[in-house]
């Protein structure tokens, strides 16, 4: 099997599907002439022409909403979003007109339209492009949120949510970029809601998503050579849809779980999860659900202040030992 | 708004207003307008007539408690919508905001799935979902009833995006209040179009209020449509939207830059609503009773151009009272489908969230879509 970045992996997915369906067409900032502003999209004008691949004005609202109206008509845009943070200023049209239009009209109208870029912290970049909306995102029904964790996902995945007949938020990580990983060659779909099993243990389960998850695997190895518990490793993949099931799974047979992720804790994910799993696997627990989130202010610039207010595998492997007291 | 008083006698300087404004004017002779047989004249009338009594039925209903929300009514602005959709073409959409009964009825929507949307019932156009702001049909080329101020003027130019894209030889109407004009959103949309060439017409339909705020008090500069300049894009004013031989003659001219020259143009419709912007709201603080009455005197649409007909002996007392009969009816029958119709269950309530949730022999993604 081939081994691709992260990044590459993008690029092979959404080509794949611009290749195979003539309605897909990539608009961003920079994506064309500059070949992406990280490079995601390199060698892709060259390749498929400003037809398909598109540079737009720095104009969120503008183009987002340009995206949806073409969707609505029967395109299929993936639209990047340099930075993920950049979604605030086009929040009406993703959530009023995105997320609402299916509903709004009774079923009439589809709006296949994928948005996607790179939502984390750690990059020194400040609160303004540090933004981890996955939650806010997936409060809202209408809307897929997407958080693929290694290269394989981030092609099975871009290629699935383009094939989604409704809007797919799909947040990437710029740490995770230039990571490699063996993916797949040619038709590898990942189907959204499909949580992966990262590692199988008996003793705590540790759920989580994006960077954050691949971080519990090094905790993991902490943990069985300090302690030698054996940790579950549960990457969702996919905010919504939930993969309730593994969840419960893994909880049933653990008896003990952790959230980890790179949002801060007020109504994170790991809260919604949390929930789920007091609601529907109670009796199983022998401790309450923690959570291991960003430290709860707006994003830091101080390089070495914001790699502590990320999570860190340090600061899992502390919060499952809290766990398992 | 500037209001003209009739024209006393003898003051032969004084312009023609009314019918015989109409009847002299450049647009009545324009090439979109020249040729029109009595069959399509009377069918505009029929239209507008029927947007209004269909309106009419709706405020009723209103006050009668069978309708929630917002009514936000067209009545004053008939001529706008029916001479922008007669001429547009099959491969032509339109898109507006929450202002959209006039639309909906112009393209040819029933008043039976229009006023069941507005009762909430399932056998409404968005079947409950909608209501009054959000009508769709998609059949006919209209996307929408929407209910954010300027929001939808993005999505109307990314329809003539797909259809560029497509290369279908069409164009998108999109429309938006005067009250739109200083939303991020529309600015960056003419941007785009313009920088872009695409097939769109922005339609200001300017009825003088931002909500219960003039123009003079919300928007600086004078000409809204003006602002095109600042893009590099056409622009254009219909004056006399009351006018629906302008309205066409100026809609038209539009279309065929989209068509021929895959340009987009931003054209600015002076017209006026009589109701509030919704009719929940108090009509008095920003206007005077007479400024509505001088409107309805001078430049009704429907008025103006029952008499035009008349005069050129299209229309008659019997035709007018017979098509005047006929959209009561229609109305009311309407009310009467509405309050017959079942409300959408409980169960629709999660439907036509997901595509796949109600597709589900189609499904490809798994896992938990909605929560409880």
């Amino acid at each position: 099997m081939p081994v691709l970045t992260y990044r590459e992996a993008l690029r092979h997915g959404m080509s794949e599907e611009i290749e195979r369906d003539p309605n897909v067409v990539f608009l961003g900032e920079e994506v064309a002439q500059f070949n992406g502003a990280y490079k995601i999209s390199e060698g892709m004008l060259a390749k498929y022409g400003p037809k398909r691949i598109v540079d737009t004005p720095i104009s969120e609202a503008g183009f987002i909403g340009l995206g949806i109206g073409a969707a609505m008509l029967g395109l299929r845009p993936v639209m990047e979003l340099m930075f993920f943070s950049f979604y605030t200023v086009a929040f009406d049209q993703i959530f009023n007109n995105a997320a609402n239009i299916r509903y709004m009209s009774g079923g009439l109208i589809h709006c296949p339209i994928v948005i996607r870029g790179p939502a984390n912290g750690g990059t020194n970049v400040g609160a303004t492009h540090s933004h981890t909306p996955e939650s806010i995102a997936a409060y809202h029904p209408g809307i897929k949120v997407v958080v693929p964790s290694t290269p394989a996902d981030a092609k099975g995945l871009i290629k699935s949510a383009i094939r989604d007949n409704d809007p797919v938020m799909f947040m990437e990580n710029t740490i995770l970029y230039g990571e490699k990983g063996e993916v797949p060659d040619g038709e590898h779909l990942v189907p959204l809601g499909k949580a992966n099993l990262l590692r199988e243990g008996k003793d705590i389960s540790i759920i989580g998503h994006g960077r954050a998850i691949q971080m519990a695997l090094k905790s993991a190895d902490m943990l069985k050579e300090k302690h030698n518990i054996n940790a579950e490793i549960l990457d969702l993949r996919s905010i919504r849809p939930l993969d309730e099931e593994a969840i419960l799974a893994s909880v049933k047979k653990t008896n003990r779980a952790l959230y980890v992720e790179e949002s801060k804790p007020f109504c994170s994910v790991g809260s919604m999860v949390a929930c789920i799993i007091q609601e529907k696997a109670f009796d199983y627990l022998d401790a309450p659900v923690r959570r291991l989130t960003s430290i709860d202010s707006p994003a830091i610039y101080s390089p070495p202040l914001e790699k502590i207010q990320l999570p860190t595998p340090d600061r899992i492997y502390q919060s499952a030992l809290d766990v398992l007291k | 708004m500037s209001k003209k008083s009739s024209a006393p006698a003898k003051q032969p300087a004084a312009p023609e207003t009314g019918a015989a404004a109409m009847a002299h004017s450049h647009a009545r002779q324009a090439a979109i307008n020249a040729k029109l047989g009595n069959d399509e004249l009377i069918q505009f009338y029929r239209d507008m007539v029927r947007i209004r009594r269909f309106e009419e039925r709706c405020l009723r209903s209103y006050q009668q408690g069978k309708i929630g929300g917002f009514l936000h009514l067209y009545i004053g602005q008939e001529s706008v919508a029916v001479g922008c959709v007669s001429v547009m073409n099959k491969n032509d959409h339109i898109i507006t905001a929450y202002r959209d009964h006039g639309h909906g009825l112009a393209v040819g929507m029933g008043m039976n799935e229009m006023m069941a949307e507005n009762y909430g019932k399932y056998t409404g156009c968005s079947k409950g979902k909608g209501g009054s702001m959000h009508y769709f049909d998609p059949s006919r080329r209209f996307w929408g009833g929407h209910g954010i101020v300027g929001g939808q003027v993005p999505l109307g130019t990314g329809i003539a995006y797909a259809l560029k894209y497509k290369g279908i030889k069409g164009a998108c109407l999109a429309f938006l209040g005067d009250g739109a004009v200083n939303q991020g959103a529309v600015h960056e949309a003419y941007n785009l179009a313009a920088l872009w060439s695409l097939p769109v017409v922005f339609v200001i339909e300017n009825n003088g209020y931002s909500m219960g705020t003039s123009q003079e008090r919300s928007s600086a500069g004078i000409q809204l449509a003006q602002r095109a300049e600042g893009y590099g894009m056409a622009w254009d004013v219909a004056e006399n939207g009351h006018d629906i031989f302008e309205v066409r003659e100026k809609v038209a001219a539009a279309l065929k830059r989209a068509h021929d020259e895959c340009k987009p143009t931003l054209l600015e419709i002076d017209t006026y609503r009589y109701r509030g912007h919704s009719v929940a709201d108090p009509d008095t603080t920003y206007r005077e009773k007479h400024e509505i009455e001088d409107y309805k005197k001078t430049k009704d649409p429907i008025m103006v151009y029952e008499k035009y007909l008349t005069d050129e002996k299209v229309l008659d007392a019997g035709l007018i009272k017979s098509i005047d009969e006929a959209a009561r009816a229609e109305a009311e029958t309407s009310a009467q489908f509405a309050e017959a119709s079942p409300f959408p269950t409980v169960e629709d309530i999660k439907k036509d969230v997901y595509w796949e949730i109600d597709n589900p022999a189609d499904r490809k993604s798994q896992g938990a879509l909605f929560f409880d």
